[in-house]
C-alpha cells in the first residue's frame, strides 16, 4: 500500500507539550530567510523541509595591481573576508507530539518570507491541515505520497554519497555503505508502511507501483497488539527482539526431525508460522509471539520483494517505511529474508535518510521552479544529525523526562558547481575514494579519532589567530571546538553516523564545522606568507634544475615535488615542526626524505616512460600552498610543458587547511609566468590550464568533481593523471584504478600510517601505474627491465 | 487417538484408552520379511457383499493377474503421509478376495480390514472421509475400494500403539510413508511398532498422487473443479474441469505450510518456493486470537465474521479507490491494520478476527502464487492440501484473487481429494516402485 504508516492519533498520540522551549540555535536554523516549506506528517513523526539562504564569511584573494605603486607592498596578494550567500536545504524530524510547539516557533521566527503555501504529504497531513493553516497562515497543498517518496529517494541517491547501506547484524560493522553509483536507475523501492507498496523506478519521472501486500507494518502492529496487549510499535519490536520464535513456529525439524535434505531445507527453517500455537491448552510468551510475528511478516515481505525483483529483473532493492525506519531488528529480519530467498543474489538496501524521503520529495515538488535537480548538493556534516542519532528505543515521554529533544536534522548545501565523475575512472560504479574504511577497521578508527581530538586545540588556536581583528573569534572558536568534539564523540559511539567513517569524512566534518562558525579559511594568512617566501626562490630553483643532466633533472624534479609535499600543516608531525622551527627549509625537507628504494617505488618505470614520447595531456591534482606548489609542483609542470605535454592544474574550489585554492593558484601562476617564459608560453598558448576541482576538502573524491574539469579532461584527451599528497593519494585514491596512466606521489607524514603501510615517518610513496590495456607492446616492454 | 472402533463420525468424547486389544505382541521372534516369500498371505477372509460379483470378472483376467501377482506386494496396502499437523492414510480394501484367499488370510489382516472399513471415526480424532472413498478401483490387478483416513500428527503415538496391539508388523514389514513425519518418526515406528518405513519424498508422492487420482476418477463426480464467475458472488458456481493436458501447471500444496511446485511433466517438476504462512498459521493464530482449538471451529467462526472490521481497506485511507495506482477501494491495504487502534481492537468479535486471519492467509497465498505463475509463465494453478478441506471461503477467495489480479489470465483449480495426494503417491510407490 502506498500510505506510509498513517495511524490513528490515539495509537501514538501523546499529549502535545506546549511548555517546551526550543533551542533556536540548534533547530529550525536560518528560519529568517526560509522559504518553500514542505511537511510530511506520518503516523508518529513529522518531517519539515525548508529552503533557506545562509550568509557565510568567505576568504577572497585578489591580486594587487603591480603596475601601480602598491607593488611596493610586501604582500603577494590581498586577502579579504567577504559575505557570501549560499543556499541550504533544512530538514527536521520530530515527534508529532511537538507539532504545535514547532509551528508556533516557526511562526515567531519566520520573518522575511513571501511564502504562501506549504506542500504537504503523509497520512497525517489532512489531520493537521487546519492547525498548520491557522498557525502559519500558509495554504496546505497536498501532494501524492508515493510521488514524493520517489522524488525524495532519487534526490538522496544522487546527492548523498554513502546514502544506501547493507545491514549486517553480525559483521564488524553493522552498516556497509554502498558507493554512490552514478546510474541510480532502475531500482525497486519497497515501502513498508501499514501495508506494503512495491514500486519500480525507471527514471526521474517514470515509476510504477508494480505490486504490494496487505501484510505490512500495520499487520505487525495490529496483530501484535492483539496477541501481546502491547500498544506501541517500538515496544512490540523490543518484545520481538527478546523472544524465541521457535516455541511458536513449526520448524522444518519439528516436522522432519531434522533437515529436509532432499530439497536442501535446513531444520531451523520455519515450515509454518504460528504452527505450534494451534492448540488451546498452551500459553505462549508475549516475546515469543512478537518474534514469530516479526519473522512471519519480514519473511513474507522479503519473499514478495524477491519475486517482484526477479519478474522485473531488478537487483537494487531499497526498503523503507515506518516498519524499517531506524530499526535494526527489522532491517536484520528483512535482510535475512532477502538473502534466503535470492540466495544472496539480491541485497536488501536501506537508506540513511529514509525517514526524510517524503518531505524531500514534497519540497522538491514545490521548488520545481528553482530547478533543485540542476545543482549538486552536499550533506553538511556540521548541521546534520547522524544515523540513529535519536534512539528508536526511547519513547517521547522518556525523552521529555530526560530533557533531550528528539530532533533529527539533515542539512544539504547547494554546491556552486555541478559535480560529476572523473571520466578517466576505470569503473565508476566500483570506485571507492577512501583507502581505509574506519567503520570496519576498529584500530584505525581508534587512532584517527584520537588524532583528530588531539589536533583540535591547535586548530582552535589557529582559527582564533586567523581573525586577530575580531575579538569575539575566541568565543566562536570555542563553539567550534564543542561542536567538532561532540561530532567526534558521536562517531566514536556510532562510526556509521554519516556513512562510512574515513579520514576524509573526519577532515570534511572539521571543515564544515569551521565554516559553520565563520572560520572560512584559518590558513589564509599562513598560505599567503608561505607563497610569498616560496615565490622568491622560484627562479633559483629552476636555474639549479636546468644545470642538471636530463636524467638527474628527472629525479630532482620528483624529489622536489616530494620534498615540497613535506610542507603540510594538515599533518600533525609536520605542523609541530613548522610551528616550532619556522626555518625548516626546502633543503632540509629533501634531506628528511627517505632514500631510494622508497616504500612504494616505481620511479624506474616512470623514468623509462619519460624517455618515450610525451604525454598528450596531464591532469595534476595539486596539494599545498607555498613550497609545495611553487618549488615542487611548478618546476615539474614546467618540465612537462617543455616536453610538449599539456597540463591541467586542478586545485580546490574552496579552502581546506593550507591547500592551495584555485583563486590563489591563479595569482601564483600569473606571478610565476611573469618570471618564467615557459610557464608564460604555456598560459598564452593555452597548454597550461587551471581548473577547480569542485571540492573544498583536503582529500579527493574522483566521483564528485567539477563538471568543467571533466569537460576539459575529455577535450584534451588527458592520458596522465598525477595526484599529489597524503590526503589525495594515500587517504584517498591509493587504490583508485584509472583508465590512463597515473602517478601518485606522497610523503607519509604520520608515523602511525607509515607504520601501517610498513614504512616510517617521511617514507615515500611513488606509485606509477599503467592500466593493462595501455601497457607498452611486448617489444617495447623488453626495453624496460 | 486410537483406532478403537467407534462408529459414530461425530464421536470424539470417548476416552482413547479404550483400545480393544491390549494383548502383547506374541510373534516378536518373527524375522523381518517373514511373509515376503509367501505370495498368498493375503489369505481369504469373509468378503464383503460385493466380493462375489467381482469374482467372475476377475476370472476373465486371471492370466494377467497371475503375472502381476509375482510383483504385487502382500496386503494390506497402505500409503501414509505424515505432515506437520495431520497424518493422511489411504487404505486399499480389496473387494475381489477369493474364497481361497480368504481362508489363507491371517486373522490380523482381517481384523485390520474390518476395523478400518466398518468404522468412520477412530478414537477421538481419527476420521475416515467417506465421501472421498473411491470404489471399484483396480490397482495392480486387484479391485477394491480406496479409503481416505486422517488423524492429527500429535496422535501418532496412539496410532503406533494400535499398530503394535494389532500386530501390524506380523503382516509385512514395509510401510510406504512420506511427509516429514516419515523421517521424524521413523525410529518410533521401529521401536514402538516394529515397523520399517519405506521413506518417500513428499513432493514426488504429491505429484504422483495428483496425476493418478485425476486419471482414475473419470466418471461421476469430477476430481478437478473450478469456480465459474468467481468475481460475482451471486453467479459463482462450482464447475467440473477436465485436466486432460495438465502441463505445465503450478501445484500449490497448502498444508501447515505451503509448497509451490511447477510441474512440466510426470517426472519433471521443481519446487519454486514455499511460504510459512499456511494452514498452520491460520489455525495457530486463530487459537491465540479466539481461544478455539480445532480447524473446524476456526472455520465456523470465520464464516460468521467480517474481516473489514479488522483490516484497513484502501477506501479507509483514500475514501475510495486509489486511482493513481489502480487500487480498488475494497482492496485490503493493511491486514489487521485497524487493530492498531485501541477502540477498534475493543469493538471486534472473535468471529471477525477469525475471518480476517483466514482472508489474510488466503490472500497472501494467492499473491505469492500469482507471482510464481508469472515468473514461471504458467497459467493453470491447482490448489491442494488440507487447508482447503471444507473451506469454500478460501477456495472462492483464491479463485477470485487469481482471476481479478491477473485480469482473467490465471485459472484456479481445485481437487476433491485435497490433502490426500501425498498418501496416494506413497501407496503407488508400494505397488509400482519407481
Amino acid at each position: 500500500m502506498a500510505e506510509c504508516g498513517r495511524v490513528d492519533s490515539h495509537t501514538s498520540g501523546h499529549t502535545m507539550d506546549k511548555s517546551i522551549t526550543l533551542p533556536p540555535d540548534e533547530i529550525f536554523r536560518n528560519l529568517e530567510n526560509a522559504k518553500r516549506f514542505a511537511i510530511d506528517i506520518g503516523g508518529s513523526l513529522t518531517k519539515l523541509a525548508y529552503y533557506s539562504t545562509v550568509q557565510h564569511k568567505v576568504a577572497k584573494v585578489r591580486s594587487f595591481d603591480h603596475t601601480t605603486k602598491e607593488a611596493a607592498s610586501d604582500k603577494l596578494y590581498e586577502i579579504s573576508v567577504q559575505e557570501e550567500v549560499t543556499a541550504r536545504l533544512h530538514f527536521i524530524k520530530f515527534e508529532n507530539a511537538y507539532i504545535e510547539t514547532c509551528l508556533d516557533f516557526i511562526k515567531d521566527h519566520l520573518v522575511n518570507t513571501d511564502t504562501k503555501v506549504i506542500k504537504a504529504t503523509g497520512g497525517g497531513a489532512h489531520k493537521f491541515k487546519e492547525l498548520i493553516e491557522r498557525k502559519l497562515g500558509l495554504k496546505v497543498d497536498k501532494e501524492d505520497e508515493m510521488t514524493c517518496l520517489i522524488k525524495g529517494c532519487n534526490f538522496v541517491l544522487k546527492n548523498i554519497p554513502h546514502e544506501a547501506f547493507v545491514y549486517a547484524k553480525h559483521a564488524d560493522s553493522e552498516f556497509r555503505f554502498q558507493t554512490a553509483n552514478p546510474d541510480i536507475f532502475p531500482y525497486l523501492l519497497v515501502n513498508i508502511g501499514s501495508g506494503v507498496s512495491i514500486v519500480k523506478v525507471e527514471s526521474e519521472d517514470k515509476f510504477e507501483r508494480i505490486g504490494g501486500s496487505s501484510i505490512g507494518g500495520g499487520t505487525f502492529w495490529g496483530l501484535g497488539a492483539l496477541l501481546t496487549k502491547t500498544k506501541r510499535f517500538d515496544e512490540l519490536l523490543q518484545l520481538a527482539s527478546k523472544g524465541q520464535h521457535t516455541s511458536v513456529d513449526m520448524l522444518v525439524k519439528d516436522i522432519y526431525g531434522g533437515s529436509y535434505a532432499y530439497l536442501g531445507l535446513t531444520g531451523d527453517l520455519i515450515a509454518s508460522s504460528f504452527g505450534k500455537s494451534a492448540t488451546a491448552d498452551k500459553e505462549f510468551s508475549k516475546e515469543d509471539m512478537a518474534k514469530s510475528l516479526l519473522h512471519m511478516i519480514s519473511n513474507d515481505i522479503g519473499q514478495l520483494a524477491c519475486l517482484y525483483a526477479k519478474l522485473h529483473n531488478l537487483s537494487r532493492v531499497y526498503f523503507g517505511g515506518f516498519f524499517i525506519r531506524g530499526h535494526p531488528v527489522t532491517m536484520h529480519t528483512i535482510t535475512y529474508s532477502i538473502n534466503f530467498f535470492t540466495k544472496g543474489e539480491v541485497q536488501a538496501l536501506f537508506l540513511r535518510h529514509e525517514g526524510y524521503l517524503g518531505a524531500i520529495g514534497a519540497f522538491l515538488k514545490g521548488a520545481e521552479e528553482d530547478n533543485p535537480n540542476q545543482y549538486s548538493w552536499g550533506e553538511n556534516y556540521a548541521g546534520s544529525s547522524g544515523l540513529m542519532s535519536v534512539s528508536p528505543d526511547m519513547n517521547p515521554m522518556q525523552r521529555a523526562r530526560s530533557g533531550t529533544f528528539p530532533f533529527d536534522m539533515l542539512e544539504m548545501d547547494r554546491l556552486e558547481r555541478q559535480l560529476v565523475n572523473l571520466p578517466l575512472l576505470q569503473d565508476p560504479s566500483s570506485y571507492i575514494p577512501d583507502t581505509v574504511d574506519l567503520t570496519e577497521d576498529a584500530l584505525a578508527r581508534e587512532y584517527w579519532l584520537y588524532c583528530f581530538e588531539e589536533a583540535l586545540d591547535g586548530v582552535v588556536k589557529r582559527a582564533i589567530a586567523s581573525q586577530p581583528e575580531m575579538p569575539e573569534a575566541a568565543a566562536r572558536a570555542e563553539k567550534f571546538r564543542q561542536k567538532y568534539r561532540h561530532k567526534l564523540q558521536t562517531l566514536r559511539q556510532q562510526p556509521f553516523a554519516y556513512g562510512s567513517l574515513t579520514v576524509r569524512s573526519l577532515l570534511d566534518t572539521r571543515e564544515h564545522c569551521l565554516n559553520e562558525f565563520n572560520f572560512p579559511d584559518p590558513y589564509s594568512k599562513i598560505k599567503q606568507r608561505e607563497n610569498d617566501v616560496a615565490l622568491r626562490y622560484y627562479q633559483k630553483a629552476v636555474r639549479s634544475l636546468e644545470e642538471l643532466s636530463w636524467e638527474e633533472r628527472q629525479f630532482a624534479l620528483v624529489r622536489g615535488v616530494l620534498a615540497g609535499n613535506v610542507f603540510d600543516w594538515g599533518a600533525k608531525a609536520v605542523s609541530d615542526v613548522l610551528e616550532s622551527d619556522p626555518e625548516f627549509g626546502f633543503e632540509e625537507a629533501k634531506r628528511q626524505l627517505e632514500v631510494r628504494p622508497w616504500l612504494v617505488d616505481s620511479y624506474d618505470q616512470w623514468l623509462e616512460r619519460q624517455k618515450g614520447p610525451p604525454h598528450k595531456c596531464a591532469l595534476f591534482f595539486v596539494d599545498n600552498s607555498g613550497v609545495d606548489i611553487i618549488l615542487g609542483v611548478m618546476p615539474f609542470v614546467r618540465e612537462l610543458l617543455s616536453r610538449g605535454t599539456e597540463v591541467v592544474l586542478a586545485s580546490n574550489s574552496g579552502p581546506a587547511l593550507n591547500d592551495v585554492t584555485n583563486s590563489e593558484l591563479q595569482i601564483l601562476t600569473e606571478r610565476i609566468a611573469a618570471m618564467d617564459p615557459v610557464i608564460q608560453a604555456g598560459l598564452r598558448e593555452d597548454r597550461l590550464t587551471l581548473v577547480q576541482s569542485g571540492s573544498s576538502s583536503p582529500c579527493l573524491d574522483l566521483s564528485r568533481l567539477d563538471k568543467v574539469l571533466a569537460m576539459v579532461v575529455r577535450e584534451r584527451q588527458t592520458d596522465l593523471v598525477i595526484i599529489e599528497g597524503m590526503g589525495r593519494a594515500i587517504h584517498t585514491n591509493y587504490y583508485a584504478m584509472l583508465s590512463c596512466e597515473s602517478l601518485k606521489m606522497a610523503v607519509i607524514k604520520n608515523s602511525w600510517l607509515a607504520d601501517r603501510l610498513g614504512g616510517k615517518l617521511f617514507s615515500v610513496v611513488f606509485k606509477y601505474e599503467v592500466p593493462p590495456d595501455k601497457q607498452p607492446s611486448p617489444d617495447c616492454a623488453a626495453l624496460t627491465p | 487417538m486410537a483406532f478403537n472402533g467407534h462408529q459414530r463420525e461425530d464421536d470424539n468424547s470417548i476416552d482413547e484408552d479404550e483400545t480393544p486389544s491390549k494383548q502383547l505382541r506374541s510373534n516378536n521372534e518373527t524375522p523381518p520379511g517373514h511373509f515376503r516369500n509367501e505370495p498368498n498371505n493375503e489369505a481369504a477372509a469373509p468378503a464383503g457383499r460385493a466380493t462375489s460379483d467381482r469374482r467372475t470378472s476377475n476370472s476373465t483376467t486371471r492370466h494377467r493377474h497371475d503375472s502381476m501377482k509375482k510383483t504385487r506386494p502382500p496386503f494390506p496396502w497402505f500409503g501414509m503421509d505424515i505432515g506437520g499437523t495431520l497424518v493422511k492414510l489411504v487404505y486399499f480394501e480389496p473387494k475381489d478376495i477369493t474364497a481361497e484367499e480368504e481362508q489363507e488370510e491371517v486373522e490380523n489382516l482381517k481384523s485390520i480390514r474390518r476395523y478400518l472399513t466398518s468404522n468412520t471415526a477412530y478414537g477421538k480424532t481419527g476420521i475416515r472421509d467417506v465421501h472421498l472413498e473411491l470404489q471399484d478401483l483396480t490397482l495392480c490387478g486387484r479391485t477394491g475400494n480406496l479409503h481416505f483416513i486422517r488423524f492429527p500428527t500429535h496422535d501418532l503415538p496412539a496410532f503406533l500403539q494400535m499398530g503394535r496391539n494389532k500386530h501390524f508388523s506380523s503382516l509385512h514389514t514395509t510401510l510406504c510413508a512420506t511427509g516429514g513425519g516419515a523421517y521424524k518418526f521413523e525410529s518410533d515406528f521401529r521401536t514402538m511398532a516394529d515397523l520399517q518405513l519405506h521413506k518417500l519424498d513428499e513432493l514426488d508422492c504429491l505429484i504422483r498422487g495428483v496425476l493418478y487420482i485425476d486419471s482414475v476418477v473419470s466418471s461421476g463426480l469430477s476430481e478437478c473443479y473450478y469456480f465459474e464467475n468467481p468475481t460475482d458472488p451471486d453467479r459463482c458456481i462450482q464447475k467440473p474441469y477436465t485436466l486432460e493436458n495438465p502441463y505445465p501447471l503450478l501445484l500449490v500444496n497448502i498444508g501447515s505450510g505451503v509448497s509451490i511446485l511447477a510441474v512440466y511433466s510426470k517426472n519433471n517438476y521443481k519446487r519454486v518456493t514455499g511460504t510459512s504462512l499456511g494452514g498452520g498459521t491460520f489455525l495457530g493464530l486463530c487459537c491465540l486470537l479466539t481461544g478455539c482449538s480445532t480447524f473446524e471451529e476456526a472455520l465456523e467462526m470465520a464464516s460468521q465474521g467480517e474481516s473489514t472490521r479488522v483490516d484497513k481497506l484502501v477506501r479507509d485511507i483514500y475514501g475510495g479507490d486509489y486511482e493513481r495506482f489502480g487500487l480498488p477501494g475494497w482492496a485490503v491495504a493493511s491486514s489487521f491494520g485497524n487493530m492498531m487502534s485501541k477502540e477498534k481492537r475493543e469493538s471486534v468479535s472473535k468471529e471477525d478476527l477469525a475471518r480476517a486471519t483466514l482472508v489474510t492467509i488466503t490472500n497472501n497465498i494467492g499473491s505469492i502464487t500469482r507471482m510464481c505463475a508469472l515468473n514461471e509463465n504458467i497459467e493453470r494453478v491447482v490448489f491442494v492440501g488440507n487447508f482447503l478441506r471444507v473451506n469454500t471461503l478460501s477456495m472462492k477467495l483464491l479463485a477470485y484473487a487469481m482471476e481479478y489480479w491477473s485480469k482473467g489470465q490465471l485459472k484456479a483449480l481445485f481437487l476433491r481429494h485435497e490433502g490426500y495426494f501425498g498418501a496416494v503417491g506413497a501407496l503407488l510407490e508400494l505397488l509400482h516402485p519407481s
